[in-house]
């Protein structure tokens, strides 16, 4: 085995932070390679200390090195210092455990986490020596795919990808691993790309672009032809039924440097139906998937004891919602061997459904901030994406927090929602001086940010069809906003570069003409490109003039419900004819219930999928009025999602 | 668990990748493993309490270190806080055991050396610490060259480099910071030269970049370790904590220089 480690030592005083390149992390694993064994590079298409956090390629580093048939490794995205060092000396793309050249991996599996992050894998790609567009890739060439949430439209990444898998990752890698054995043991002249994605086409969950030809009608995709008859139409997405028998990551990684969510991460469920419906995660991970209260506590305390972390983060997508959390956070808060020394953050998507009191038990230390996440400005737009939180609901939640003793509080939202009004953007600023005013009757300087993001309409969601805000638009909304809120003293809004949801919405929702854009992009030097200081719309739009493509077809137009969209034969297990009401529901402002705690009404991602929720308690969590069958109307003040920020 | 001394001063040294985290990192690194290791270290009051250590002289990212220096306060509790300056063969004793057990959470290139009780009087590191020894490899030039551009800066009054401070260019003066400088042949890695210097904390700390930058901007450093890191009482130089676990442990040196 090669290592470029030698090569590597003497540039690594030149560049920043070094240690994003030397591997040595508690829990880091050097896989024997060899005969027999399939050996997988995992690649996170960003720098080290945004990729070594993540929990997806943390869970398969392990699953795949306890396999006696399968070796993995990491990898990160240099930064542009050392990519431009490593090109001038010719040292390829490599692993940080054994610096083991990229090439020599038989499986570079990418996370696709962030759609900005496209050109970066085509960078990867490149800088390993291997060649980008699959059909160039020969017999010797490594297998590249990619998983995670940005996988549910693969398209514009479909030349670049032999495989794309949908879904939990957990059970799937074996059958990978398995498939690219076969291959590997097929003597040269027959060991073909076509065979091995052919190999691959078999395994369910897994979308092998090749066999699919997507046809076009100016803007529109009017058809889907595939090569042959035994190509699967539609593929369905993976799913493990039962989170409790797959306990990873068992030795998370402790980087050796500071990494985002630098703490020990233990996620308590997998799904969410609390059916919000801009979100593309809640909509894709279905059902809700628990692990057993015991066994969190168990990784918990392992996790704190083994890394010597002193901040555990519960993580789903709407933590609150856990079943155990009450017993869970007092098994951690109060447990004597952590000295109350041992905090807890709960990073949550959602604002309902737990008490400020709990919120006040876990920042026993710190109650510097909180943040809630509205995401709409009024009540109407609320009902719109089925954040069913009053007003008063948010109010209750605010008081309570400022009169504990919190200081700043940060709100999440929105703009661009449909069926959106000027009035609704303003309802953002008029919140924000509702909460300063409740903040000021119990502190005299007290802070309330409104953060506000771009909405773009995400691929196998209710709003899949919804023409997005072209990025003026959103820009005005912004500028309309900010006077506004200009007229509260305490009041400050934050936004997000609408430029970038323009190109997030071109990677998210295009179709497999969107590749000629990243590859062009790319070529154009747009790497990390969810760099704000990085990122470039005008090579956006160049390539996208050169491609020959609209951004408004793209972006800003309407589909009707009958079009056919580029990622309908990839499944979440969701029924079109479920998005499609959802879609009507909201345009008529009418609210969902949460299925885990009312009747079903048959989404498709249990019924599709053989699948049930697992959740230890059939009752509502207590104090959340949001879509529980509590009703909405609840005199009492309740409260409400907290996020701690930290 | 043992009797834990009030103050414990570590002496460890720094090899391998590890060198390339920081001294910021280190410090995280050092902090978690006082947490696994359980000992009862002490923390700071207030809002957010921290664990009562100090380091010396911050050690560049990327260089080597056969002395590094950790003073550890130990919390009431837990068997902390008997008088090990009155028993002192217990004391060193106990600190050792406080050095095996935070060894054994250290990752892969910290290896703890010594370990030795302070009495409280001895003042920070970071304020004792007046010099530091060095050994540096360096590319990019010949031995002769080397050694004439050496011998031309120890014969200069003032060996200037530039620094940006808030935002403006000032020329820093290096010189008097600079006590001993050696050219000793190559190095250990192909193609460099050996450098061993001597450099004062007082007027300011010399980094080994902007040594060699002082010397020749055209000088790449490869490789650097830190030897020694010294105080100064009455002119002549002590070790912090000699690897037998004396604190402030003198130090035979011959004068050295120009």
């Amino acid at each position: 085995m090669t290592s470029v480690f030698e090569q590597l030592e003497p540039l690594l005083f030149s560049v920043e932070k070094p240690a994003r390149y030397v591997g040595g992390e508690l829990g880091c694993q050097m896989p024997t390679h060899g005969e027999g064994i399939v050996s997988w590079l995992l690649a996170y298409p960003d720098t080290y200390e945004i990729g070594l956090p993540n929990q997806g390629l943390q869970i398969l580093y392990e699953i795949i090195n306890e396999r006696s048939d399968g070796a993995a490794e990491r990898t990160y995205a240099p930064w542009h210092d050392l990519e431009t060092l490593m090109r001038e000396h010719g040292i390829p793309l490599f692993s940080v455990e054994s610096h083991k050249p990229a090439h020599e991996f038989h499986i570079i599996a990418f996370n696709l986490s962030a759609e900005l992050t496209y050109t970066n894998v085509l960078n990867m790609v490149d800088l390993g020596g291997i060649p980008v567009r699959t059909q160039e890739r020969g017999a010797n060439d490594p297998v590249i795919i990619a998983g995670g949430h940005c996988t549910y439209n693969p398209e514009p990444l479909a030349d670049y990808l032999d495989a794309a898998v949908l879904g939990d990752g957990e059970e799937v890698v074996a059958d990978i691993t398995e498939a690219v054995a076969r291959w590997l043991a097929i003597d040269e002249p027959e060991r073909t790309r076509a065979e091995l994605h052919r190999l691959l086409s078999a395994i369910e969950g897994v979308y092998v672009p090749s066999l699919y030809r997507p046809v076009f009608d100016g803007a529109v995709q009017v058809g889907l032809e595939r090569i042959a008859d035994w190509v699967p139409e539609i593929v369905e997405k993976r799913s493990v039924q039962d989170l409790g028998e797959w306990p990873y990551p068992k030795q998370q990684l402790v980087p050796l440097m500071e990494v985002v969510h630098d703490r020990l991460n233990v996620e308590v469920f997998r799904g969410c139906t609390r059916g919000c419906r801009f979100c593309q995660a809640g909509m894709i991970t279905r059902p809700v998937r628990e692990r057993p209260t015991e066994q969190v506590i168990d990784m918990v305390q392992r996790g704190i004891e083994r890394t010597g972390y002193d901040e555990v983060a519960l993580t789903s997508l709407s933590t609150a919602d856990f079943s155990g959390i009450e017993p869970l956070v007092a098994a951690v808060v109060d447990n004597e061997r952590n000295a109350g020394r041992v905090s807890v953050s709960l990073p949550s998507l959602r604002v309902d459904a737990f008490t400020v009191g709990t919120a006040a038990k876990i920042q026993q230390v710190k109650r510097t901030g909180l943040t809630f996440a509205p995401e709409g400005g009024t009540w109407r737009m609320r009902r719109v994406i089925n954040k069913l939180i009053t007003d008063d609901d948010l109010y209750a939640a605010v008081d309570a927090a400022f009169s504990q003793g919190w200081r700043r509080v940060k709100l999440y939202f929105l703009i661009g929602l449909p069926s959106e009004r000027d009035e609704d953007v303003l309802g953002i600023a008029e919140l924000g001086r509702r909460c300063v005013e409740i903040g000021r009757r119990y502190h005299s300087n007290v802070t309330v940010t409104a953060s506000v993001g771009g909405f773009v309409p995400k691929p196998q969601t209710p709003f899949q069809w919804h023409a997005q805000d072209s990025g003026e638009e959103l820009q005005r909304k912004i500028s309309m906003l900010r006077s506004k809120a200009h007229e509260t003293k305490g009041l400050t809004i934050r936004w997000h570069e609408p430029k970038a949801s323009v190109a997030e919405a071109l990677m998210s929702r295009g179709d497999r003409r969107m590749g000629a854009v990243v590859e062009d992009v790319w070529r154009q030097g747009g790497i990390f490109q969810e760099w704000g200081e990085f990122f470039d719309l005008s090579r956006f739009e160049t390539a996208m003039e050169r491609a020959g493509l609209l951004i408004e077809d793209v972006t800003t137009r309407q589909r009707s419900v009958d079009e056919m969209l580029p990622w309908d034969h990839l499944s979440a297990g969701l029924h079109k004819d479920f998005l499609v009401g959802e879609y009507q529901d909201a345009l008529g402002e009418l609210g969902v219930e949460d299925c885990r705690w009312t009747p079903c009404y048959d989404c498709g991602a249990c019924t599709t999928l053989g699948l049930e929720h697992h959740v230890a308690s059939a009752i509502a969590p207590a104090g959340g009025s949001q879509g529980t069958g509590q009703g909405i109307d609840l005199s009492v003040p309740v409260s409400v999602g907290l996020r701690p920020t930290s | 668990m043992n009797r834990v001394p009030e103050r414990v001063r570590i002496r460890y040294a720094k090899h391998g990748r590890i060198r390339y985290t920081s001294q910021r990192d280190m410090a995280r690194v050092i902090e978690r493993g006082l947490r696994r290791s359980r000992l009862p270290i002490a923390h700071s009051q207030g809002f957010s309490p921290r664990p009562l250590l100090a380091f010396s002289l911050a050690l560049p990212t990327g260089c080597e270190s056969l002395a590094e220096y950790i003073d550890l306060r130990f919390a009431d509790g837990g068997g902390a806080g008997f008088d090990a300056t009155a028993d002192p063969e217990a004391g060193i004793e106990a600190a050792q055991w406080v050095a095996g057990v935070l060894q054994d959470t250290m990752p892969e290139g910290i290896e703890v050396a010594s370990a030795g009780v302070l009495t409280g009087a001895e003042g920070s590191l970071q304020e004792q610490v007046t010099s530091c020894d060095w050994i540096l490899e360096v590319a990019g030039m010949g031995a002769e060259q080397l050694s004439e551009r050496i011998e031309s800066l120890l014969v200069a009054d003032q060996v200037l480099v530039e620094r940006v401070r808030k935002g403006r260019k000032t020329a820093d003066n290096l010189r008097p910071s600079i006590v001993t400088l050696f050219h000793r042949g190559s190095g250990s890695t192909p193609g460099t030269q050996r450098i061993e210097a001597s450099l004062s904390t007082k007027p300011r700390g010399v980094r080994p970049v902007e040594l060699l930058e002082g010397i020749d901007p055209t000088l790449r450093l490869v490789r650097a370790t830190r030897t020694g890191q010294y105080e100064t009482v009455d002119g002549e130089r002590f070790e912090p904590l000699s690897l037998q676990g004396l604190v402030r442990a003198p130090v035979n040196v011959g004068v050295q220089g120009r």
